[in-house]
């Protein structure tokens, strides 16, 4: 009975046990994970999506660094209330140059995917110095520091070089003039058509109102900007996704 | 290989230095410093035992890491849970989170969750393994000294963590937000844990591995699995902590959540499991209930496990496929969840009346009750319907409070007053009226935690779906979060009954480890001497 | 794509049931004539060397203890 003495084997030699657990456990992520690279329709065709400027990718930083996927999400499930309230349900395309993703989990405050264009800067400003200040209910920390951080310009060059290595389509030019672009979109009386150009919608303006080029503005472009690429007019849902 | 170690240090210490002085940002300066101090302290601690005679090979158990495992447990267990009661409260009074940058929310949540998984969790996992991993293979543990430097690896790999997202260092990938080099420490120092693990039952003299040590290789094996994959990512520079992650988008979410989930699974699951399946007959003093049934239990679970990750990414832009593939597998758990949850009361047949006199086992045996409910309150979610009112409510916070502070908490504390008296060589605990204090106290801080996030997460859930006979929704999203307020302080509440039991554990461990209260010395009885 | 395929295939038919078979085979052989003796042994392991490793109190020459 050679089956019986494989049973014993199984219980009683480690390396046995070892392996046949790493396997277990592996093909349930390979079967499930792998095919998502593959798969073509795992990502949607829409037009409009570019890699993030260098200041929404420095406003992205500052939005990881703080901790604010614990509290607001960035996925609209395609459920009525919440295409009500958010707006056109999340796609898969949208954080396609996310590395990482920024889906979040939980809602103690709204969820944020297409809160871009919503407000004001002067109301973000506001709210992010004091959030109870325009939202008497809200819970959120403030976050006046930011206004303080200053932000080098220089420093965002390696960020977007180290994007671009994990394989968001910068290029050459967008790695070279980073520091510059990232200065003109603060500065509306400067020279920004080229910046643009190469980032298209990017919005141009002093988000915070101060001199200083802040953490604060950077944030702001980010938050500004977040779900208003996406042209929904040359969406197609697919039902067999 | 004296000098080579020297060397090795010395190499360390100067790049650190080096590191330090160019460092980009705070933490990773900070970090460069602190490891600059640690490899400069070894360095000269073994330049003076530079030539000294090696002492022989040693006899016995290894448990000098245990007491160290146990010590390091309790501390950071109080340390987590006190960070997790002060950001309950920032969710009832704002104001809380002051005006520093360190002490929003955004910044101590990672620091609670990595604390009280990692930090409490994760040491009394490594030293209840190495406890029952010795006793019952009936061996010395493998590797000599390589023990404690999984021990002190593992510390560094929590205050580098702990530090490091007070100063915003975070690759924001909730249960995995250390920066890179601070994963690649902690690959290191669990593979050498793996290494410990697996020497020790490879040189084992029983003839079979018992069944808690495959939950605790199967949960060591995954983690390491689960770490390297979630964490691939490409550093910014080398003197800066900022990481981009290597994938994007929706492959990013399924692995986060694939990590996450069995983070779940296999951290919280199947490593306190095989807790469970060495205390609870040990407490109890009679064998497991059926030995083939936990044998089902621990194949179904790690077939099941691992599939069930994209229930987090129910109606998400995850793929359908995907979704339904999770949903599916999540379901199943319940069964082998809960074949393991009726193996472990059933030991207590025959012996019930023991509940009566003994605390600890009364611990066990209300770990095992949560553990029962939260592994079907888990399959219940993962199902669309019910998702699409709990997912993103404060129900997958009491969700996963009642498995954690319930199953895990629960079943620490009972093993952490189990290994006590063993490990320092007394009798018995200094006090069980205050085992029994700890009980009540827990039991009830869970029972209000859970139910007030039950409370306000179905109430959120339906709050922001309602809508008027026109179609428009009724509340505004700030209209859902100042009705969460009472219930917010209530679960402030709990957790802090549940902290102030566990100061008490503390205590009653204190009084015990040094002999408090007995009147012959301990030198009686004492254990042979490491 | 072509990769995809080919693992989703060998992923929903041989892996799948080579993955169900050997959870069957396990499951079946648990239920052996003879495995009972086996399993009151190894749950009985937690019971037996609570003090001090085999190894120092015989030699590894001697048969185990059981």
């Amino acid at each position: 009975m050679s089956l019986l003495r494989y049973h014993k084997k199984i219980e009683t030699n480690a390396s046995i046990l070892f392996g046949l657990g790493l396997v277990v456990v592996s093909i349930g992520g390979i079967v499930e994970i792998a095919p998502l690279f593959y798969l073509d329709n795992t990502i949607e065709k829409v037009e409009g999506m570019r890699p993030y400027s260098p200041l929404e990718l420095a406003g992205r930083n500052v939005y990881i660094r703080e901790g604010c996927y614990l509290c607001h999400s960035q996925m609209i499930r395609p459920l009525r209330d919440e295409v009500e309230r958010y707006g056109h349900y999340s796609l898969a395309v949208e954080s396609i140059y996310d590395h990482p993703f920024q889906w979040g989990s939980k809602r103690t405050g709204p969820d944020l995917a297409r809160v871009g264009a919503r407000y004001s800067d002067e109301w973000h400003v506001d709210h992010l110095t004091d959030p109870r200040s325009v939202v008497p209910e809200s819970i959120m920390p403030k976050y006046r520091f930011l206004k303080e951080a200053v932000l080098k310009p220089e420093d965002i060059q390696a960020v977007v070089i180290a994007n671009s290595r994990v394989g968001v389509p910068y290029t050459d030019e967008m790695i070279e003039k980073a520091a510059d672009d990232f200065k003109a979109q603060v500065d509306p009386d400067g020279d920004w058509e080229d910046m643009v150009a190469r980032y298209p919608k990017a919005q141009v303006r002093n988000f915070d109102g101060q001199d200083d080029l802040t953490e604060m503005d950077a944030l702001i472009a980010y938050l500004q900007m977040l779900g208003t690429l996406v042209d929904f007019s040359t969406f197609t849902p697919d039902p067999s996704r | 290989m004296e000098i080579l170690k020297l060397i090795v240090l010395a190499f360390i210490t100067i790049f650190a230095a080096m590191a330090a002085n160019f460092g980009q940002d705070a933490a990773y300066t900070l970090h460069a410093l602190i490891i600059m101090a640690v490899t400069f302290f070894l360095f000269i601690r073994e330049l003076r035992q530079f030539g000294d005679a090696k002492p022989v090979a040693e006899t016995g158990y290894r448990d000098d890491v245990i007491r160290a495992g146990v010590i390091a447990t309790s501390f950071w267990g109080v340390v987590g849970m006190l960070v997790g009661v002060y950001i309950a409260f920032q969710l009832a009074f704002p104001a809380l989170n002051l005006d520093y940058s360190f002490t929003t929310f955004g910044r101590l949540r990672p620091l609670h969750t990595s604390a009280v998984i990692f930090a409490f969790g994760g040491n009394a996992l490594i030293a209840t393994s190495f406890y029952i991993v010795q006793r019952t293979s009936a061996a010395r543990l493998w590797g000599g000294n390589l023990c404690w430097f999984v021990f002190w690896g593992y510390q560094l790999f929590i205050v580098m963590a702990a530090t490091g997202y007070l100063l915003g260092s975070t690759q924001s990938k909730e249960y995995a937000e250390p920066e890179w080099y601070s994963d690649i420490w902690l690959t290191i120092v669990w593979l050498s844990y793996l290494a410990v693990f697996l020497g020790t039952i490879v040189k084992r003299k029983e003839p079979h591995i018992y069944v808690a040590n495959w939950f605790f290789l199967s949960f060591i094996v995954t983690i390491a699995m689960l770490h390297v994959m979630n964490n691939l990512s490409l550093p910014v520079s080398i003197f800066g902590s900022k990481s981009v992650q290597l994938f994007s988008g929706v492959q990013d979410a399924l692995l986060q959540w694939w990590y996450g989930h069995n983070a779940v699974g296999f951290f919280l699951t199947s490593g306190f499991l095989g807790m469970m399946y060495y205390f609870v007959p040990k407490q109890a003093n009679r064998p497991v209930f059926s030995y083939k049934l936990s044998i089902i239990h621990f194949w179904s679970l790690t077939f099941l496990y691992i599939w069930a990750g994209p229930h987090h990414l129910l109606y998400t832009a995850l793929p359908d496929w995907a979704q339904t593939l999770g949903m599916a597998f999540s379901i199943m758990l319940w069964m082998p969840s809960w074949g393991g949850m009726i193996n472990g009361l059933m030991t207590l047949n025959g012996a019930w009346d023991k509940l009566r006199t003994d605390p600890i086992l009364k611990m066990m045996v209300l770990s095992l009750a949560f553990y029962g409910m939260s592994t079907f309150e888990g399959p219940v979610m993962a199902i669309k319907v019910v998702n699409s009112l709990s997912h993103y409510t404060d129900w997958t916070i009491g969700h996963v409070h009642s498995g954690a502070l319930g199953w895990n908490g629960m079943i620490t504390f009972s093993a952490l007053y189990y290994l006590t008296p063993r490990l320092w060589g007394r009798k018995e605990l200094f006090s069980l009226r205050m085992v029994n204090w700890h009980f009540w106290l827990a039991t009830i801080g869970i029972i209000l935690y859970v139910s007030s996030m039950w409370v306000t997460g179905i109430m959120e859930g339906l709050m922001w779906r309602e809508v008027d006979a026109q179609g428009f929704l009724v509340n505004s999203f700030a209209d859902t979060v100042s009705a969460k307020f009472p219930m917010y302080v209530v679960r402030g509440l709990g957790g802090l009954m549940y902290l102030s039991g566990a100061i008490i554990m503390c205590v009653n461990l204190w009084l015990t480890a040094t002999g408090a209260g007995i009147r012959k010395p301990s030198a009686a009885h004492a254990v042979p001497a490491e | 794509m072509d990769t995809y395929s080919l693992m989703r295939e060998i992923a929903d038919s041989w892996g799948l049931l080579a993955m169900v078979t050997f959870f069957l085979i396990v499951i079946l052989m648990l239920f052996r004539p003879g495995a009972n003796k086996m399993h009151k042994d190894a749950s009985q392991i937690p019971f037996h060397n609570d003090e001090q490793p085999l190894a120092d109190r015989e030699s590894k020459e001697q048969p185990l203890e059981k």
